[in-house]
C-alpha cells in the first residue's frame, strides 16, 4: 500500500541526491539566487527598519506645527500669533521655536541649527550631533567657529554629543541657546521660525488645524501624522530608487532561472522517460521536480535572508546606507533596531520561490504528460 | 497469458513522415516462457515491446493480460482478462510499476547516481521503505554478483555489469513479466551467454520473459522457449522451441 509520507520522503531522498549530479549547474544557480535575494532583503529590511526608527524619534514631536506662508515659501512667524493660537478652545501648550540650516563651506555640509532652552546648553555652549563632530573632528570641550553675518565668527563649545542612537535624527544637529542662535543668523527679535502646537485631545487635531488657518489665513498648520507621513514616502521613494536600479539585476537571474529550469535537455528528457517507463507516475516526475526546485530556492532564499538580517542589523548595511539614510554629507551611523516585516518576506518570497518552482515544474509537466517511449525519444 | 487482437501501430499518425511500426499482429504469449522476438532492424519488435509494457499505446487493436485482473483494484470482474489498451495513464502507471520490469537496450540506467540508487530507482513510489528497498536492492545486486559496485556511480560500470545492475532495477519490484529490448546488443558472446542463464533461472523462478532481439546467441538459445519472427511489422512466423 502507497504511504504518502513515505512517498514524498523517498522522493525527497532522490531529488536531494539528484542535485549533486550536476553540481556546477545547481551550485551557480544557487548562489546567484542566494545573492539576489541578500540583495532584495537588505532593501527590505533596512527600509523598514529605517521607517520604524523615524517613526520611534517621531512619536515626541509637537502635535501640530504651524508655519507662515508668505508668497507661497515659509516665513518667520510673529510671537504675537502664538498668543493668538493658544487662545483656542482645545489648544494646551503653544511654544514659539527658533531653527534653520547652517551650510558649513568648510566640509560643504548642512547643519541643521536648534535653539533650546533645556539646561544642556548655555550661552556660548552647544550640543552637537556625532555627525557634526566627525565632519569637524571635534570633541567634547573643544571649541569649534561658525560664520555669522557679523564681522566676528561665533565661537561655541561642544557641551555634549548625541549618542550614535540618535544618530538618524541628530547626526547633522547643533543645539544652541536663543541668543547664540540670534547672533549666529542675525535672527530677528520677537519672530520665531514655526511654532510647536499642544492639543488636549487628538481627536480634535484637525479641527484645531482648521481654526488656526482660519484665525491666520497665511499660517500652514502641519499635523504630527503628515510629517510622519512624509517619513515614510522618502524612505519608500528611495527604497523604490533602489529596486529599479536593482530591477536589471532581477531581470538577469529571471532570464537566468528560467533557462536554468525550463531547458529540457534532451537527456533530462530521457530520464523522464525512464522514470516513467519504470513505473514513475506523472504526478511522481512533477513531485521529483518540485522537490529539486524547494532544495535550490528555499536554502537560497534561507541563506539571503539570513545573510541580509546580519548585513543590515549586525553591520548597518554598508552597501545601502549613503542612499538611504540620507543625501547629506553627514551620513548617520547608527545600529539599527532589528525589525522583521514577516509580511514583506511572504511576498518576497512569493515573488521569487514561487515563480521558481513554477518555472521548474512546468517544462517537465510537459515531458512527463507524453508516453514513457515518446518522452525517451523526444 | 499475454493476447494481442490487431494491433496496429502507427506513429505520426496523419503527419508528414507517418509510419506503421507494427501492423495488424495478433498473437499469444503464454505465461512463464521467454519469448523471443527476432527479426532486422526497424521490423517492430521494440515498438511492439513497448505495446505490451504500455508504454505506449496502440493505433488501433487490444491487448489483453490474462489471470493477473485480482492485482489491480480498477478491475472489477477478476475473472475477465484485463484489456490494458484503454486504461487510463494512472492505471497504466500501477501495471508498468507492478507487472512489468524492463531491461532497454542502452539499459538507461540514471547517470550520476549510484548503482543501488538506480536499482532501487522504481520502488521510490511505492510507499515502501527505503530501508527494505536497499535490503532487496542488495540482495538483487549481489544475484547478480554486482554487489561490490553497490556504491559506484553507474556511468563507471562495464556495459555486463550495467546490464546486470539494469536486470536487477527491472526485478526490484517482483514483476511477474519481464520485458528485454536488444538486452545483448552491447554485450560480448560470454557475457549475452550468462544474460541468457540469467533470464532462464527468472523464467524458472515463474517469471515471463519477453526478449526483442537479432542476435543469434539469443534467438537461437536453448533456453528460450518460443520465437516470433517479424519482419516490416507483421508477424510471419511463429513456432515453440521444443
Amino acid at each position: 500500500m502507497i504511504t504518502t509520507r513515505e512517498r514524498h520522503r523517498n522522493i525527497l531522498d532522490f531529488a536531494l541526491s539528484s542535485l549533486g549530479r550536476r553540481a556546477g549547474r545547481n551550485l551557480s544557480l544557487l548562489t546567484m539566487y542566494c545573492l539576489l535575494i541578500f540583495v532584495l532583503a537588505s532593501l527590505l529590511f533596512f527600509v523598514s527598519a529605517l521607517k520604524r526608527e523615524a517613526a520611534r524619534l517621531l512619536e515626541d514631536a509637537p502635535d501640530l506645527v504651524v508655519q507662515r506662508l508668505v508668497a507661497g515659501r515659509q516665513d518667520l512667524i510673529p510671537e504675537n500669533y502664538g498668543a493668538g493660537i493658544a487662545a483656542i478652545r482645545g489648544v494646551a501648550h503653544v511654544e514659539p521655536r527658533l531653527w534653520g540650516y547652517y551650510f558649513d563651506s568648510w566640509n560643504g555640509a548642512n547643519y541643521t541649527v536648534i535653539a533650546s532652552d533645556k539646561p544642556t546648553v548655555k550661552d556660548g555652549i552647544a550640543a552637537i550631533g556625532s555627525g557634526v563632530a566627525r565632519s569637524r573632528k571635534i570633541h567634547a570641550g573643544e571649541l569649534f567657529p561658525l560664520r555669522s553675518p557679523g564681522t566676528e565668527p561665533l565661537l561655541l563649545e561642544v557641551g555634549a554629543i548625541f549618542p550614535g542612537t540618535s544618530d538618524l535624527m541628530a547626526a547633522d544637529l547643533i543645539i544652541l541657546t536663543p541668543s547664540d542662535f540670534h547672533t549666529l543668523f542675525n535672527f530677528p527679535q520677537g519672530k520665531f521660525t514655526d511654532l510647536a502646537v499642544t492639543v488636549t485631545n487628538r481627536k480634535e487635531l484637525p479641527m484645531v488645524a482648521a481654526k488656526i488657518a482660519a484665525l491666520y489665513a497665511d499660517s500652514r498648520p502641519i499635523l504630527k501624522s503628515e510629517i510622519q507621513r512624509t517619513y515614510q514616502s522618502i524612505f519608500d521613494w528611495r527604497g523604490g530608487m533602489i529596486l529599479l536600479v536593482l530591477l536589471s539585476a532581477v531581470l538577469s537571474f529571471i532570464i537566468f532561472a528560467w533557462d536554468r529550469a525550463t531547458g529540457l535537455s534532451a537527456e533530462e528528457r530521457k530520464e523522464i522517460g525512464i522514470l516513467k517507463s519504470i513505473g514513475w507516475d506523472t504526478s511522481d516526475v512533477l513531485l521529483l521536480k518540485f522537490w529539486e526546485g524547494c532544495a535550490i530556492s528555499l536554502p537560497a532564499f534561507l541563506c539571503g535572508v539570513i545573510a541580509a538580517y546580519c548585513h543590515v542589523f549586525f553591520f548597518s548595511a554598508p552597501f545601502f546606507s549613503p542612499v538611504l539614510k540620507g543625501w547629506s554629507i553627514l551620513y548617520p551611523q547608527f545600529q539599527l533596531v532589528p525589525v522583521v516585516d514577516i509580511s514583506q518576506l511572504l511576498v518576497l518570497f512569493f515573488f521569487t520561490v514561487v515563480p521558481y518552482i513554477t518555472a521548474t515544474i512546468i517544462p517537465n509537466w510537459r515531458t512527463a504528460t507524453m508516453d514513457p517511449d515518446a518522452a525517451m525519444r523526444s | 497469458m499475454i493476447t494481442l487482437n490487431n494491433v496496429t501501430k502507427t506513429y505520426s499518425l496523419s503527419k508528414p513522415g507517418e509510419y506503421t511500426a507494427v501492423h495488424d499482429v495478433t498473437v499469444e504469449l503464454p505465461a512463464r516462457q521467454i519469448t523471443v522476438f527476432k527479426g532486422p532492424s526497424g521490423s517492430g519488435k521494440t515498438s511492439l515491446l513497448t505495446l505490451i509494457g504500455c508504454m505506449v499505446r496502440p493505433t488501433s487493436g487490444r491487448i489483453h493480460l490474462h489471470g493477473m485482473a485480482e492485482q489491480f483494484p480498477f478491475q472489477k470482474d477478476e475473472s475477465a482478462p484485463l484489456e490494458i489498451t484503454g486504461l487510463p495513464e494512472r492505471f497504466l502507471t500501477t501495471i508498468r510499476r507492478t507487472t512489468f520490469g524492463f531491461i532497454f537496450q542502452q539499459c538507461n540506467l540514471i547517470t550520476g547516481i549510484s548503482v543501488l540508487e538506480n536499482v532501487m530507482l522504481p520502488a521510490y513510489t511505492t510507499g515502501e521503505r527505503l530501508s527494505k528497498v536497499r535490503e532487496r536492492a542488495l540482495l538483487l545486486l549481489e544475484q547478480f554478483a554486482v554487489v561490490r559496485h553497490a556504491h559506484r556511480r553507474v556511468d563507471l560500470l562495464s556495459g555486463g555489469e550495467a546490464q546486470r545492475v539494469a536486470i536487477a532495477r527491472a526485478l526490484i519490484n517482483n514483476p511477474t513479466i519481464l520485458i528485454a529490448d536488444e538486452p545483448t546488443a552491447h554485450l560480448d558472446s560470454k557475457l549475452s551467454h550468462e544474460f541468457m542463464e540469467i533470464v532462464f533461472r527468472l523464467k524458472q523462478e515463474g517469471k515471463t520473459v519477453l526478449i526483442a532481439s537479432h542476435d543469434p546467441i539469443v534467438t537461437d538459445s536453448v533456453q528460450r522457449d518460443r520465437v516470433v519472427e517479424l519482419r516490416d511489422g507483421v508477424i510471419c512466423e511463429q513456432g515453440s522451441n521444443r
